[in-house]
């Protein structure tokens, strides 16, 4: 058991620091929810990416350096220690391209990894329906065949990233007489500009458009853009929401630079006699360091050969609803001016509230804890 | 990096489990809480034999140790098997008396905890106030701090073997001494030396008395300087008491406590006393407070541990609990309010687990304290799930859950507040807290 990384995880580590302490921008982007901020992360992408920075766990033939995850642990804490931007590719990069090196074509990995690595073409996510939340097997978007590819129909909603983003990607019901919901799903991407669909974008609490809704109207994909086997679509995206969901959607390093801002902002703002605010300062370092060596231990399982599956539903739980309360005990230490939205944390808070609902709720996570790790009978959700 | 237990380590708690499984450990628990301390010796004679304490104890002194991850291993393992007994407090003598080194009675005690043949119980700058089980344990070690310095005593004979650890506690002595410790603990004198009299009397075994002119085994020294009594040869100790190598049966029934009656715990296996305040001077000076503030990481590491099996039993016993009961016509482990608390439950004890280990690598104060309140925090909450769960079972104390209930409670409050452990994560940051 040692949690020292080697000579040469730490030149990588040494290597990486250098490049975004000369490169990650003195004052922060514009939100990454606005037109502006949305360009202006997108030319970040294209920066990262000129140095094979933007996808460091991918092959090098995509514009990655063929890290394994320790090396990607290390990369992000030193991301997020350097203060560096949100990524604005995070839906493709975490989502779509895991399930493009299980279960894509080679000819799709060539035609999609390039240009998301450099974020040219930024993806968004295309799962939940009016009436297909948590029990997303339940859609009812179609999928219907025509010559040389399908029509989609239908509406998609929540997509994040959805207003400004190119693709999209996402389940359709390509075969509705099944006798399982789960059944007949079949795992598309599609333009979001292509002549059929309308993008109407939706105000999160603060009135900034982080995710869209998406009206289909008979929109032409080609077969070239089915992923996996037609009808396979649930198996394919649950193959990698498991594994990526939990050891890559939200990194350690993200939440420890988080907890060494909350730790200065106590600092200089904290009432020093205040011992309840203190102790959620000093929870939110334990979490923080909790969640890292979690990480850690289930990377070095990954890296035994070990599949990590339900394990990761624990951590959506942990990370999710310690965000918030790292969020909160910030606008907290800002009293009054908890409450404006042009302070440092206003944002983070905002979209750390979004957390226990995306990427399956947190009550769906539990179900997954409870049943699959505890043995817990199913029963009605 | 490889953040995992090996083989050996697994193969280790394995081996625990499967012998206090067979044990028969929760009637060893509620023996020792009826005041019977026969059976849970017979556990701690074994727990020794399979290398618990030597964990704790360097090689000079007959140990294994130090391996704190191992440790953390077995107590683990103990707190999942509610084994009873001053655990926690005879590892973190040991390292007390380790961190005191060749110059102190380590050569003298340590092996005898390695052992088995003895055990220890303490209070430290920074835990209660209180000693664990006191009325079994044969060393009884009492730091108390001055400050940059402090002083270390050790009180009471060994009770269960027929040669004293060493001389019995004798507060006017400690007054005369001229010592730093000198003038403390004045007010609980007179009750005391007159039970320890009773006590030494009543032994049914005929354990030697006390023997006189204890006082010369005190030297006493200059803050800095090593001030310590035992086999180091000086002219003016007397020659080094030994332990029988074996047990003497039969077991002498354990001799009443020198100080009032324990006080009750919430959980019925632990007996809490106050420390008699006198006690042969064993070292004083700065390096008594260093060596503390090292065994109270160890004390806090070992708690954390054993409250992590502690709420890993309660876990386990719970969800086996929810997936028999029926109501409605079937398990209440079906129902999403009952599978969410008992999954929050999981969640907090599994993030608790790699911090414990994280700090058993570093040995760091602030590591040590955040996985003990962690662990603690986690710990308890699984307890109040697991009573929710059981229903009315699960409050009654002939139900075995009440064991790890009850210890779940006293274990968050024990070697460190929630509080004080949280100030101390805080503490280890660089660049100290706001300012007034």
């Amino acid at each position: 058991m040692d949690l020292a990384h080697s000579p040469a995880d730490e030149a990588f580590r040494a290597e990486a620091r250098a490049w975004l302490d000369a490169h990650v921008p003195a004052d922060p982007l514009p939100s990454l929810e606005t037109e502006e901020g949305f360009a202006a992360h997108r030319a970040w992408e294209a920066e990262l990416a000129a140095d094979r920075w933007s996808v460091v766990s991918w092959p090098t033939v995509y514009g990655g350096r063929d890290a394994d995850i320790v090396r990607w642990l290390v990369f992000e804490e030193e991301y997020y220690a350097a203060g560096a931007p949100g990524r604005v590719g995070q839906n493709g990069i975490s989502l779509l391209a895991p399930t493009l090196f299980d279960h894509g074509t080679q000819e799709q990995r060539a035609r999609v990894l390039p240009s998301m690595a450099t974020g040219e073409v930024i993806w968004a996510q295309a799962w939940s329906e009016p009436e297909a939340g948590s029990d997303l097997a339940s859609l009812t978007s179609r999928a219907a065949r025509t010559a040389g590819g399908w029509l989609l129909s239908g509406q998609k909603t929540w997509s994040s990233r959805a207003a400004f983003a190119d693709r999209a990607f996402g389940l359709f019901r390509s075969d509705p007489d099944t006798p399982k919901p789960h059944q007949g799903l079949t795992y598309l991407m599609f333009d979001l500009r292509a002549p059929g669909v309308t993008v109407r974008p939706i105000g999160r609490l603060d009135g900034r458009p982080a995710f869209a809704e998406l009206f289909l109207n008979d929109v032409f994909v080609p077969d070239d853009d089915v992923i996996g086997e037609p009808g396979q679509g649930w198996r394919i995206a649950m193959s990698t929401a498991g594994n990526e969901r939990g050891l890559t959607l939200r990194s350690p390093g993200r939440f420890l630079a988080a907890a060494d801002r909350l730790v200065s902002l106590w600092r200089t703002r904290a009432d020093p006699t205040d011992t309840a605010l203190r102790d959620r300062v000093a929870d939110a370092v334990i979490g923080a360091r909790a969640y890292q060596l979690f990480t850690y231990a289930h990377a070095s399982r990954f890296l035994d050969g070990e599949s990590i599956g339900p394990e990761s539903s624990m951590n959506k739980v942990f990370w999710s609803e310690y965000d918030i309360a790292l969020h909160e005990t910030a606008l907290d230490l800002l009293g009054p001016a908890g409450e404006l939205t042009d302070t440092d944390w206003s944002e983070g808070y905002v979209f750390s509230l979004a957390g226990p609902i995306y990427a399956g709720t947190n009550e769906i996570q539990r179900d997954i804890v409870a049943e699959r790790l505890l043995g817990l009978p199913k029963g009605r959700r | 990096m490889r953040f995992l237990l090996d083989t050996e380590q697994r193969a280790f708690a394995a081996s625990l489990d499967a012998m206090l499984t067979s044990a028969d450990t929760p009637a060893a628990v509620r023996a020792w809480a009826a005041g019977d301390h026969d059976p849970g010796r017979a556990l701690w004679a074994r727990l020794a034999d399979a290398g618990v304490f030597a964990l704790a104890i360097p090689e000079a002194y007959e140990g294994v140790g130090p391996l704190p991850v191992e440790l953390a291993v077995a107590f683990t393992e103990l707190g999942r098997h509610a084994v009873p007994g001053p655990l926690v407090e005879t590892v973190a003598a040991a390292a007390l008396l380790s961190a005191l080194g060749a110059s102190g009675p380590a050569k003298r005690l340590l092996p005898t905890l390695a052992s088995g043949e003895a055990v220890a119980t303490l209070v430290l700058p920074g835990g209660a106030p209180y000693l664990l089980d006191g009325d079994t344990a044969e060393v009884h070690l009492a730091v108390r701090s001055t400050g940059e310095t402090a002083d270390v005593h050790l009180a009471q004979a060994p009770v269960r073997t027929s040669a004293p650890l060493t001389t019995p506690p004798a507060a006017d002595d400690t007054e005369s001494s001229g010592s730093p410790a000198a003038s403390r603990g004045t007010t609980e004198q007179a009750p005391v030396g007159s039970s320890q009299q009773a006590g030494s009397a009543g032994d049914a075994t005929g354990a030697p008395a006390p023997a006189p002119g204890h006082e010369a085994s005190r030297i006493s020294g200059t803050p800095g300087t090593s001030t310590m009594s035992g086999t180091s040869g000086a002219p003016d100790t007397p020659a080094p008491p030994t332990l029988p190598t074996a047990p003497s049966p039969p077991r002498p029934s354990p001799r009443p406590s020198p100080d009032p009656a324990p006080r009750p715990s919430l959980d019925p296996a632990r007996r809490l006393t106050r420390p008699h305040p006198g006690g042969e001077l064993l070292a004083t000076g700065p390096q008594v407070a260093r060596a503390a503030a090292q065994a109270l990481v160890w004390a806090r590491l070992a708690t954390a541990a054993q409250a992590l099996g502690v709420g890993l039993a309660l876990l386990d016993r719970t969800v086996g609990h929810v997936k028999q009961r029926s109501q409605f016509g079937v398990p209440i482990g079906s129902f999403q309010a009952v599978k969410h608390r008992l999954a929050d439950a999981k969640i907090a004890l599994e993030f608790a687990r790699p911090l414990l280990f994280g700090a058993a690598l570093s040995m760091a104060p602030a590591d040590v304290a955040a996985a003990k309140v962690t662990a603690c925090e986690a710990a308890y909450a699984t307890a109040r799930s697991a009573l929710q769960l059981h229903g009315a079972i699960g409050y009654t104390a002939e139900y075995d859950l009440s064991l790890w209930l009850t210890k779940a409670r006293a274990l968050r409050t024990a070697w460190g507040s929630p509080a004080e452990c949280r100030a101390a994560v805080l503490a280890g940051l660089s660049g100290g807290g706001p300012r007034p």
